[in-house]
């Protein structure tokens, strides 16, 4: 009864939260109140940190995980993942080390060595949109091969005699800023992805394929194209991501960004972006980016080893996929909730009397 | 589906923060414990500031080196630090270069993974006033300041067929186990005994009839000692100038009917071999010592920063119980001879 009285009332913006908090109580506020914090903290904190270098070297160490967590960001919401790029960086860093080795100039080498990302991001989306085998199997199963592929071509010789110009390009800064050139294409990368996800009915259509695949599929979503356009972008932007590397450190080896894709997972989860799909958006994941590269900066600051900066990094990613549940599981006990039997009901922000209408209902 | 997180996760947006409140309240502790020393450092003004980079951490290897660093730094009144990644790869040094120019330090030691890859990073630190020494892995001669070598390859292609002379009586023959086919080191110091054997009369009566690869993989170098003994039946001696592959032939001597009748030697370190010295199998082998090599890198590193050297060609400098080094041609400093372990002085080593 009252649930049909009710319904016409039922709209978004009855029943969901003022915009503002809509806005602000998320997950990705969140991240972005913790990432300044920690930058706050560490420049009042820690020698140095706030020395002329550090910004640059800091985008320039997050630069290649910038890049790869924007599509890593897409195909983790379809509830997919990609733990290939590490492998296809490399992959590319060695196709560019060996054809410029071989003559080739490097813009050139650089263009071959993206379609090679590009045709190993088909090969995952082939198996895993048309196929249909899972994308755990399926890219661990390419992590070795292409990173086998990589190492097989070079051995573990490094190339790295590569054109002062094209080095420099991956190293210098703009103009008289301390920020490092490859901004410029990241910020044209993170624009596209923002639009494409945030603003296109693709982007809404990655979202519906998150939450439930068939359902999309039949509200007209094609959810293998879909999947095969994300692994293609994720192929060629871990591509691009090799080639920044590469020419970062003047050195093409097989073993190139071995375990960035950890990196780069970490960082879109700790960003607020679901690993079972459907929920999270990029500027949660780009602070995430920042905020690990902002802690392991200011602990390399301090002396502190490797480890401890992992066990913090590592603490911070498991807490924040467990709190959400703990807290999700804890809220569920409170006692406020006045009517458990009827939760549907216990949408609506209507006043008291409603809500006690609604208790009476159930309890009849 | 949306309306039951929303609470949740504001909270999860609090707790968060709390969370960063404990990491912060971890980085607070050690930034004291670290500012502390720092502060030391650089309010000291003259105070020297040492920075040591190996390849990475853990290894037993590099604690012994950094040990020997240590001690030198106590020695000179030095503010020494260690610092490093978890795996050798070239672009995790390079954020502890990137560090050490941010930190103004007067001086980094490292071990370099690549000697290409580093040299941008290391150009900016020595333009932030570094002092740079490579030791153990040298890098490009221009871009670092000194290269600390622990042995030429001819002291160690020389070495090894002393060694192996000295087993064998000074004739028979002799094999070699190597890495892999193409592997660079051990490819220069074949060649060079190959050299030798034909130039030296003394070892006339040495006659090297195989070598094979163990790709320094365990199992492979100890089948290929097993299949170099079946096809040598006269076989008298093994040289293994890697450390993979002595210690994979040891195993196989040690358990077979050749323990003693044929010798080996080669490149091995203590740990590995202390077992095979103890037992018989092994008389004797080869290697620098680490410890004096990360000792001199310090004493190196110092004689930089306080300029009694500038890292030119015929430049000399103390460094402390090992007595006086002159730089070589490229910026070089060799330790010397390699060093040979055997069963009196094994137990004094731990790496």
């Amino acid at each position: 009864m009252s649930t049909t009285t009710q319904a016409p009332a039922r709209t978004y913006s009855a029943y969901s939260a003022p915009l503002w908090q809509r806005l602000l109580l998320t997950r990705e506020t969140a991240v972005i109140a913790l990432t300044a914090a920690v930058i706050l903290y560490s420049i009042a904190n820690v020698p140095n940190f706030d020395g002329p270098l550090t910004i640059k070297f800091l985008l320039q160490d997050i630069a290649p995980i910038l890049l790869i967590a924007l599509p890593m960001t897409l195909v983790i919401i379809t509830g997919e993942i990609d733990l290939s790029v590490a492998s296809i960086m490399g992959l590319s860093s060695v196709l560019l080390g060996v054809l410029h080795e071989g003559g080739m100039s490097v813009p050139a080498a650089a263009l071959l060595a993206l379609l090679a990302g590009l045709a190993c991001g088909a090969l995952n989306g082939f198996l895993i949109a048309y196929v249909g085998l899972p994308s755990l199997a399926v890219t661990i199963g390419t992590l070795a091969l292409f990173r086998g592929i990589a190492v097989g071509l070079l051995g573990t010789k490094a190339i790295t005699d590569f054109t002062e110009k094209w080095a420099d390009l991956a190293t210098g800064t703009i103009g008289e800023t301390k920020i490092p050139l490859v901004m410029i294409p990241f910020a044209v990368l993170a624009i596209g992805f923002v639009v494409l996800l945030h603003f296109s009915t693709f982007g809404r259509g990655v979202y519906d394929i998150g939450l439930n695949d068939e359902a999309a599929h039949f509200t007209g979503v094609d959810v293998a194209r879909t999947k095969m356009v994300l692994f293609l972008l994720s192929g060629v932007v871990s591509a691009l991501a090799g080639i920044y590397f590469t020419l970062r450190f003047g050195s093409a080896r097989g073993d190139n960004a071995t375990g960035y894709e950890l990196q780069v997972i970490a960082a879109v989860l700790l960003g607020g972006v679901s690993i079972f799909g459907g929920r999270g958006r990029l500027h949660g994941v780009l602070a995430g980016v920042v905020l690990i590269g902002v802690i392991s900066s200011a602990l390399r600051l301090e002396s502190v080893t490797v480890n401890v900066t992992n066990i913090i990094v590592g603490l911070l990613l498991v807490a924040s996929v467990i709190l959400p549940n703990v807290l999700a599981a804890a809220s569920s006990r409170l006692p406020r909730k006045a009517a458990p039997a009827a939760p549907r009901e216990s949408h609506t922000h209507e006043n008291a009397a409603s809500a006690g209408v609604t208790t009476r209902g159930s309890d009849s | 589906m949306k309306f039951p997180t929303r609470k949740p996760t504001a909270l999860a947006a609090l707790l968060l923060t709390a969370t960063f409140a404990f990491a912060g309240c971890g980085s607070d502790d050690g930034g004291d414990g670290g500012s502390g020393s720092d502060g030391g450092s650089s309010s000291g003004g003259g105070d020297l500031s040492i920075t040591m980079l190996p390849k990475n951490l853990g290894n037993a290897y590099f604690d012994t080196s950094t040990d020997g660093a240590e001690k030198a730094a106590d020695e000179l009144g030095a503010d020494f630090e260690e610092v490093g990644p978890e795996t050798g790869s070239p672009d995790a040094q390079v954020s502890y270069i990137n560090t050490v120019a941010q930190q103004g330090k007067d001086a980094l030691i490292i071990s370099a993974n690549d000697p290409d890859a580093l040299c941008d990073a290391i150009d900016e630190a020595r333009s932030a006033d570094v002092k740079v020494v490579t030791f153990d892995a040298d890098t490009n001669p221009d871009c670092r300041d000194l290269f600390i070598n622990q042995a030429t390859a001819e002291g160690i292609a020389s070495k090894q067929l002393e060694l192996i002379a000295d087993e064998i009586g000074g004739s028979g023959e002799i094999a070699i186990l190597s890495a892999s086919a193409n592997a660079t080191n051990q490819n220069a110091w074949i060649d060079m005994m190959e050299k030798e054997l034909a130039d030296n009369p003394d070892y006339a009566d040495i006659k090297l009839v195989d070598t094979v690869y163990g790709d320094d993989e365990d199992q492979k170098s100890f089948d290929q000692t097993e299949a170099l003994l079946q096809n040598h039946p006269d076989l008298k001696g093994i040289i293994s100038p890697t450390t993979v592959g002595i210690a994979a032939a040891a195993r196989y001597l040690s358990d077979s009917e050749y323990k003693g009748k044929v010798a080996l030697t080669g490149l091995g370190t203590p740990n590995q071999m202390r077992e095979f010295v103890k037992d018989g199998t092994v008389g004797s082998f080869a290697l620098w010592n680490p410890g004096d090599l990360g000792y001199l890198a310090t004493y190196a590193a110092a004689a930089l920063v306080d300029g009694t050297i500038s890292g030119e060609e015929g430049d000399s400098f103390e460094a402390g119980e090992l007595g006086e080094f002159e730089v070589g041609a490229d910026g070089t400093v060799l330790l010397g001879e390699p060093f040979t372990f055997n069963a009196d002085n094994i137990d004094d080593f731990d790496f």
